[in-house]
């Protein structure tokens, strides 16, 4: 990519198709995930866990599928008026993100080999218990889930925030660019826009 | 291969016969009992660990065998502590009321070669049902050696009231559980 490249060059239709489809997988995850460790044994506590690793491997294959897309497709450059350590921030958290997502269903996995309890897909599937039963082992991949979820937590919320800094502050469109049917907000917006078609076109 | 399994056991059971060996003492430490319990289709791990069995087979005349378990349900295994904690409790074996669960045997049937079968009432929280279980035996090492009894079998948990309440909903936790055992007893000392 050089130098002249527009900033609102929007990302391809798989990476903003599979960015949205984490989000919302990622924070039902993390909000299922908070609420079932406290609950007492029962059917449904047993179930709620099944429907979380199930999940979590989805997240997994997902975010596999996501990295190899992002290998084969860069994403848009970030504008070039924004200061360089900005970038870099912006570089390092997205490392950072992908990093995580890939840990967390990891040590959840392994967690749940060391607990004893096999993961089986969607109750179909067995996945090769990687580590043998370990109860220490499990208590301490347990601590492991959790901090590595608490940091993404706390990454997530810096992302998303920077993202909103972005659209409401610098009023660029770098978060605009990651937005679904971005094609109807340009046409509600701003109707005299000639290209119905492509979303190629600046936003302002 | 068939025939020389057959000779086999028949040698064995031929030995048997001159020497009249019987197998009466059971070894706890040797032996285990175990089960797999199935949850939301996950096959989960568990066991007993204090049981004690009160034997006595001939393989001349195993139809005149005799065996009695008894366990101690509190030393239930039950694949994690969360689990430990839950099945001792009201809903599943409710070991304040019902300590142990025994076993006695009615009939051991050969099923040819080292293979029998056993049958028997078995009794968890007070109810009791018939049970049959195939099992094979085995003498370990020479004359003298020790005898070992494999069998595995399943039961419904719910013929017995285990897990019922919110438990008895069989998707989370299957109705079926196999159950393993692995008995070593020793030859009666003075043999006749």
């Amino acid at each position: 990519m050089h130098m002249t490249t527009t900033t609102n060059t929007p990302y391809s239709p798989p990476a903003i198709a599979l960015h949205w489809l984490m989000a919302f997988l990622l924070i039902g995850l993390f909000s299922l995930g908070l609420y079932m460790h406290e609950l007492p044994l029962s059917p449904d506590k047993l179930k709620l866990y099944s429907w979380h690793k199930w999940a979590g491997v989805t997240a997994f294959i997902l975010v596999l599928l996501r990295l190899l897309w992002r290998l084969g497709h860069r994403p848009p450059p970030l504008p070039a008026a924004m200061p360089g350590w900005q970038k870099a921030a912006s570089h390092g958290m997205h490392h950072l993100l992908y990093v995580l997502m890939v840990a967390i269903p990891l040590s959840g996995w392994l967690m749940s080999s060391a607990k004893g309890f096999q993961t089986v897909y969607f109750g179909v599937l067995p996945l090769p218990d990687l580590l043998g039963k370990d109860k220490e082992l499990g208590e301490l991949l347990q601590t492991v889930h959790k901090i590595l979820n608490l940091s993404l937590a706390a990454l997530v919320v810096a992302h998303v925030g920077a993202a909103l800094k972005h659209h409401l502050v610098d009023r660029d469109d770098v978060l605009s660019r990651m937005l679904p049917f971005r094609k109807l907000r340009q046409k509600n917006s701003l109707a005299r826009t000639p290209t119905p078609t492509q979303s190629r076109t600046p936003s302002r | 291969m068939n025939i020389r399994r057959l000779i086999l056991s028949a040698l064995l059971v031929a030995s048997g016969a001159t020497h009249a060996l019987e197998f009466t003492q059971f070894q706890a430490d040797k032996s285990t009992l175990q089960f797999v319990s199935k949850q939301m289709g996950v096959p989960v791990d568990g066991r007993f660990k204090k049981f004690s069995a009160a034997l006595a087979f001939d393989p001349a005349k195993p139809a005149a065998a005799t065996a009695r378990l008894e366990l101690d349900l509190a030393s239930v295994d039950a694949g994690s502590a969360d689990a430990d904690g839950e099945v001792v409790g009201k809903p599943w074996f409710n070991v304040k009321l019902f300590p142990t669960a025994t076993f006695v045997s009615t009939a051991i049937r050969p099923l040819g070669g080292d293979k029998f079968e056993l049958a028997g009432k078995l009794t968890i929280k007070g109810k009791t049902q018939d049970v049959s279980a195939p099992f094979s035996f085995r003498q370990e090492g020479g004359k003298g050696g020790n005898a070992v009894f494999d069998g595995a079998f399943v039961l419904k948990r719910l013929d017995f009231g285990v897990g019922d309440g919110i438990w008895s909903d069989v998707s989370a936790v299957a109705n079926e559980v196999q159950i393993k055992f692995h008995i070593v007893v020793a030859p009666t000392a003075a043999g006749k």
